[in-house]
């Protein structure tokens, strides 16, 4: 995995609450047996019409999502199914950060493993990004920074592991495979 | 000693290093449910490494999400009912669960369904037990008094490798449902009560607890149905403490424990409960004694209300943004809107003793006209338990399709799926957009909810067609 450290890049807004991950990628398209390819059905059912063109008004399909790397979405983002095809639909896509005042625990857990770093903010820093579309930030994951235009800067939370996984590209599964004897020893405890 | 809740107690027993600032802690896996549409991924993992799974004995692999509920008996017969990718999923599985060496219970098998329903009715699920699966609906397993929950794909990789997972610990919601249920409400009506009152981000972070007088008095089958709906308010978990009901289910599955060794476990079991005194980050209590059949208007779960209520006469941006998509108005009633579809199954709704509650309102009666109503048996053992009460006859009687097991029209990938534009009432736990089919319109509603829709062909209170 590559290492994530900084991202910079304009922000793409999409300001609904509650964006599920039914919409961030759906199942009919989870039939796929690899992790590739994902970034073309993204958000599909709301950037396609019926008959496959594109529909001009959805933000994904406007200028505004060009070489966009930050989403910044609605409350509760990432909701619903714990399908691991929405990060990987996002990065596919080219997001490499999702901002939001509160992103759901599966799809946390899933984007810190595939180096898309999710970012919590609070409402005031949020209510101003979603007015401020296309706004040029940064985040500095090694010192947990969302920089936004004219010099503020605010601190968001990431666990220490994940963080310390994302900035080195480490797989997580080498942690747990270290611990062998650990594992090993707690299963012959408990026989 | 501290009082320790139900929760706290499972989570002890399961740390094999415990959580630091550097890393989080490692959690043992004692069951790990295995379907085809959240593993391909990470069996390759495991092949790009070289590692083997470490304990195919405790895993429990099945076919749900992406198989046909037409009856297969051949992998040709997949082949020609099923779409390329899904079928091609449907075999990778087998030659993953080959290749690993764990035993899937395929479309030939017996005790085949959907992994959610099949876990306890083999006794697999038991008190005490962590539970993970690439399926967010795991939470199910937490009526029992287990700590189950879903995971992604890498983390499916990392219990397939080494039956553990790096987790931080959650924080506790008690939610306290009291009173008894008036007849025609149901389970599900507790639940999309619950996930209306606390919002679908209410229990982002934490595990619930759900206790209460009216917990106390619901079947294992009910309590699986309001611990399945966990995640739609946002809790990775819910669980339910062991109690005699739990036991006299669990008594004499085929993968519960016996003689001596059930006398051994039920000692165990039976210390699991929340102490009194337990102390829980937070507190919810819901009276459930005056309530009525729900039903959901929107495009998340918390958007419900009680059958027979008006819908708001106003709201924020997300509900006219849903009443758009629902083509429903504001300020009017949802009774009496007319039906397309009627889907009875799931994990959430897919056991006996919910196509049970589905006959007792078809018995004698018609589906209405141009209504389709699907019947999906959770699993293989419901469907011929379902099938020995004469269910299928009823179903087949009143006009409905009687299906073999599966995920089917909840997920709508193995071709079961909701035309655009069209109206489902649904037993299952989702009503995104075009979670049952590209623009399909659902109302998550109880088992008899969804049959008095599908006799009267449009949406009903149940407790006008009960006796």
């Amino acid at each position: 995995m590559e290492p994530v450290k900084i991202i910079r890049s304009k922000t793409v807004v999409m300001p609904f609450e509650d964006i599920d991950t039914d919409q961030i990628i759906p199942a009919r398209f989870l039939t796929t047996t690899t992790k590739t390819g994902l970034g073309t059905k993204l958000f599909n059912d709301w950037r396609y019409a019926a008959d496959g063109s594109p529909k001009p008004d959805f933000v994904l399909n406007t200028s505004a999502a060009k070489d966009a790397a930050i989403l910044v979405g609605g409350r509760n983002f990432g909701c619903g199914s714990s399908r691991e095809h929405a990060p990987w639909a996002l990065v596919d896509f080219g997001i490499r950060a999702v901002v939001s005042t509160a992103i759901a625990d599966i799809f946390r857990n899933n984007s810190l493993k595939n180096g898309l770093v999710p970012v919590l903010v609070d409402s005031a820093t949020h209510e101003w990004l979603l007015g401020n579309p296309g706004a040029e930030v940064t985040v500095d994951l090694e010192k947990r920074l969302l920089k936004l235009p004219g010099g503020r800067e605010v601190t968001f939370p990431i666990d220490g592991f994940s963080r310390y996984c994302l900035l080195n590209g480490l797989d997580q599964m080498g942690f747990l495979l270290e611990s062998e004897a650990k594992i090993k020893a707690f299963e012959e405890a408990r026989a | 000693m501290t009082a320790r809740s139900l929760f706290d107690k499972v989570w002890d027993s399961h740390i094999v290093t415990p959580e630091s600032d550097d890393h989080p802690a490692i959690l043992y896996v004692d069951l790990h449910l295995i379907h085809e549409v959240t593993s391909p991924q990470a069996f390759d993992v495991l092949r790009e490494k070289g590692l083997r799974v470490r304990r195919t004995d405790l895993s429990l692999a099945t076919l749900d999400h992406s198989i046909p509920t037409v009856p297969i008996k051949t992998f040709k017969d997949l082949e020609l009912v099923s779409e390329p990718a899904a079928a091609k999923q449907v075999v990778q599985m087998d030659k993953n669960c080959k290749d690993f060496g764990i035993e899937l219970r395929n479309f030939a098998s017996a005790e085949r369904g959907i992994v959610h329903v099949i876990a306890p009715e083999l006794g697999a699920t038991q008190p005490g037990k962590t539970i993970v699966c690439g399926d967010s609906h795991t939470s199910t397993h937490g009526a029992f008094g287990a700590l189950a929950f879903g995971i992604g794909t890498t983390e499916v990789g990392h219990v397939l490798a080494t039956q553990c997972l790096l987790q931080r610990k959650p924080k506790t919601l008690a939610i306290n449902l009291n009173g008894a249920l008036k007849p025609g409400v149901a389970a599900k009506d507790i639940i999309l009560k619950t996930i209306g009152e606390i919002g679908v981000d209410g229990g982002t972070g934490y595990v619930i607890e759900y206790r209460g007088t009216a917990i106390e008095r619901l079947s294992m089958e009910e309590r699986m149905t309001i611990c399945n709906m966990s995640i739609e308010a946002g809790a990775r978990a819910g669980m339910i403490a062991p109690d005699d009901v739990t036991y006299s289910y669990m008594a004499d599955r085929p993968l519960a424990p016996k003689g001596s060794a059930w006398d051994k476990a039920l000692k165990v079991w039976r210390n699991l409960p929340s102490d009194d005194g337990a102390k829980f980050d937070r507190s919810v209590t819901i009276d459930v004694g005056d309530l009525k059949p729900m039903i959901t208007f929107g495009t998340n779960p918390g958007m419900v209300v009680p059958i027979d209520q008006a819908l708001p006469k106003t709201g924020d941006a997300a509900f006219a943004k849903a009443l758009r998509y629902m083509q429903l108005e504001a300020g009017k009633p949802v009774l009496g809107q007319p039906v397309d579809v009627v889907f009875i199954g799931s994990c959430t709704n897919g056991r006996l003793s919910d196509l049970q509650a589905a006959a007792s309102i078809l018995d004698g009666r018609k589906v209405a006209a141009g209504v389709r109503l699907l019947v999906v048996p959770g699993s293989a053992p419901v469907k011929k338990a379902a099938e020995a009460l004469g269910l299928d006859k009823i179903v087949r009687a009143a006009g409905g399709e009687w299906r073999e097991p599966g995920c089917s029209m909840c997920i709508a990938m193995n071709g079961d799926k909701v035309a655009p534009g069209k109206l489902a009432v649904s037993t299952s736990n989702r009503n995104f957009e075009g979670r049952q089919g590209s623009g399909a319109r659902t109302i998550l509603a109880s088992p008899l909810t969804a049959a008095a829709a599908a006799v009267t062909g449009s949406v009903t209170d149940p407790r006008k067609l009960m006796n």
